[in-house]
């Protein structure tokens, strides 16, 4: 672990390939035991930022550790699992033998091989094609073999590059099954992605990645931040207007009023308020709090 | 480190056999040796019709220039292999994003390159071994004719294998497969032009000229590892014809007046120490 504990401490790391500056003094910090997210655009940096964690690049610029050890040190990443956002494997070995390859090079003693091998073929939903050969393998039941892979000899940390993108419906919900087992097992992942739905249904943490450096972080509870409510109302006194823009920012949406920032617990009581007032209440919707609009207001794109 | 090595050379050797480069060399020198054996089986009766029929050293002397032509193919077949072989098992797994879980692990990248290099150094080796004895079988079946310095010409064929397998696996350690592959095969084919070019220099005494070949043998030895593979299977008939044509006889390029000395083959084993270092060393410095 790092000096405060951290799986992964990235203090003012810097990639530069030639002209383009791919990230620009990230500092990032995940702890033992949770789901992070990096989240971020196409070209935002999250894959160098994997990279370097993994050694598989190097930083021009700023520091790192990975479980306690500084980046690039192969001991470091012995109990560290990988899914690769390009993932490929050798086509003329079997998922099996991929497997047991992977299992030899994290150190895996020979006993526990058999059973690491079955666990992780189980988990990735490969027991039947366990003597298939990579080449027959379709793209999602590539990416379910480097989700075996990833988690052979018991990791400590996973990092899983965006892990989704070639898995149907039932492979993403099982993959979140997954990623929650893991949780459960206190193993700790690192999960990159640019789909924002997947990433707010399993993590603990996000950091929002633009241009190389991080917008924002934190918990999953404080990033998406209450959506507001909607409203239908008749006969809005004055007052009733001030107890609405004392709970938020108002804007009118057709015959609705949009209430920005209230929060599910605030409703009954503003409902009770505007009622008491005399204002009528026809409608009232919640709406759901989004990374996505948090996202956007983070990169100031429009809705 | 020697555990992690040991992995990747025996998943390379694997790998060439399950796809079949093993079994399609084997196969096709098979079918090389065996023409060739009926090839030269055909000399005994060249001038059989004839009023001179040839004599046996007239036939040896003919199955030994015709060896060096088979031997020349042969390098060529083994040069051909070892970038085939090698280029995909580096810059191809680059470009597929296969190598990017391998060197995740906690495993050096030395070890990855120095795995690869071993086991196609073997394959090399046995390829360029068990072809010579087998050509040298054959050779002698058919016309009696033993060459000179039979161990010594395989391992300069393996020789001039594992510079062209050296050179193709510090390329691709920065350079795509194609790329690779059609720069090392052109180094290859320079390397034995300027061996000939330089050749045509000493038969006219143009020392300028001549210096190409010490250039290009310097710069990429295949060529003149290849003259001590020509000199190991050159009869004493041959040689002493050789000095009685002089010096013009240099332009001829299946002839070797004298071994390479050893001083050239220090240089050769020192050449492919420090290229496989700097294949090493670019290996472990890109960022991949």
């Amino acid at each position: 672990m790092g000096p405060g504990g951290a799986v992964i401490e990235l203090r003012g790391v810097s990639k530069r390939y030639g002209a383009t500056l791919a990230l620009d003094r990230l500092d990032l910090e995940v702890q033992p035991g949770e789901v992070f997210g990096l989240l971020g655009a196409n070209g935002a940096g999250k894959t160098s930022a994997v990279k370097i964690i993994l050694g598989l690049a190097a930083a021009t610029g700023g520091a790192g550790t990975l479980l306690g050890r500084a980046l690039g040190d192969p001991e470091a990443r012995r109990r560290v699992g990988y899914l690769p956002e390009l993932f490929r494997y050798p086509g003329w070995l079997t998922a099996c033998e991929v497997l047991g390859l992977h299992a030899r090079l994290a150190g895996v003693s020979e006993d526990q091989r058999p059973g690491e091998i079955a666990s992780s073929l189980a988990t990735a939903g490969l027991e039947q094609r366990a003597d298939g050969r990579v080449a027959s393998f379709s793209k999602g039941m590539q990416q379910r073999l480097g989700l075996a892979v990833a988690l052979i000899g018991s990791p400590a940390l996973v990092i899983l590059d965006e892990p989704s993108t070639a898995l149907d419906p039932l492979g993403r919900h099982e993959l979140r099954g997954t990623i929650r087992g893991l949780r459960e097992r206190g193993t700790t992942v690192l999960l990159n992605s640019h789909q924002l739905s997947e990433l707010e249904q399993v993590c603990d943490r996000v950091a929002i990645i633009d241009r190389g450096r991080v917008l924002a972080s934190g918990a999953l509870a404080e990033m998406l931040r209450p959506g507001g409510i909607r409203l239908r109302l008749v006969g809005l006194t004055a007052q009733g207007r001030a107890l609405l823009e004392a709970a938020g920012p108002v804007e009118a949406d057709g015959a609705w009023l949009l209430v920005a920032g209230v929060g599910e617990d605030a409703v009954p009581g503003l409902v009770a308020a505007l009622a008491a007032d005399g204002t009528r209440v026809y409608g009232v919707e919640l709406l759901q709090p989004s990374l996505e609009e948090r996202f956007r207001e983070l990169l100031g794109t429009p809705h | 480190m020697r555990r992690e090595v040991g992995l990747i050379a025996t998943l390379t050797l694997r790998e060439a056999a399950r796809r079949r480069l093993l079994p399609a060399l084997a196969g096709l020198s098979l079918v090389a040796v065996l023409l060739t054996a009926w090839g030269y089986a055909q000399l005994p009766h060249l001038g059989a019709n004839s009023r001179q029929p040839l004599t046996g050293d007239q036939i040896r002397t003919l199955a030994s220039q015709l060896l060096i032509l088979v031997m020349f193919m042969f390098s060529f077949l083994l040069a051909l292999a070892a970038v085939f072989a090698a280029a995909p098992s580096v810059a191809g797994e680059l470009e597929s994003g296969e190598a990017l879980v391998v060197v995740a692990r906690p495993i050096r990248r030395r070890s990855i390159i120095l795995g690869k290099w071993l086991a196609l150094a073997a394959v090399v080796v046995v390829y360029a071994v068990v072809a010579t004895a087998c050509e040298f079988v054959a050779v002698g079946l058919a016309t009696g004719f033993v060459p000179p310095h039979p161990v010594e010409a395989a391992l300069f064929l393996a020789a001039v294998g594992i510079v062209i397998l050296t050179i193709t696996i510090a390329l691709s350690t920065r350079l795509p497969t194609m790329t690779t592959g059609i720069i090392a095969m052109l180094l290859f084919g320079l390397a034995w032009l300027g061996g000939v070019v330089g050749g045509i220099g000493s038969a006219f005494g143009d020392p300028i000229t001549a210096q190409v070949a010490t250039v290009s043998r310097l710069l990429l030895p295949t060529d003149g590892l290849w003259r001590g593979a020509i000199y190991s299977l050159e009869p004493p008939s041959v040689l002493v014809g050789g000095a009685v044509a002089g010096p013009q006889l240099a332009a001829f390029p299946f002839f070797a007046a004298a071994p390479p000395p050893l001083v050239y083959l220090l240089w050769c084993a020192a050449w492919v120490a420090v290229v496989l270092v700097v294949a090493l060393l670019s290996f472990e410095r890109r960022d991949l």
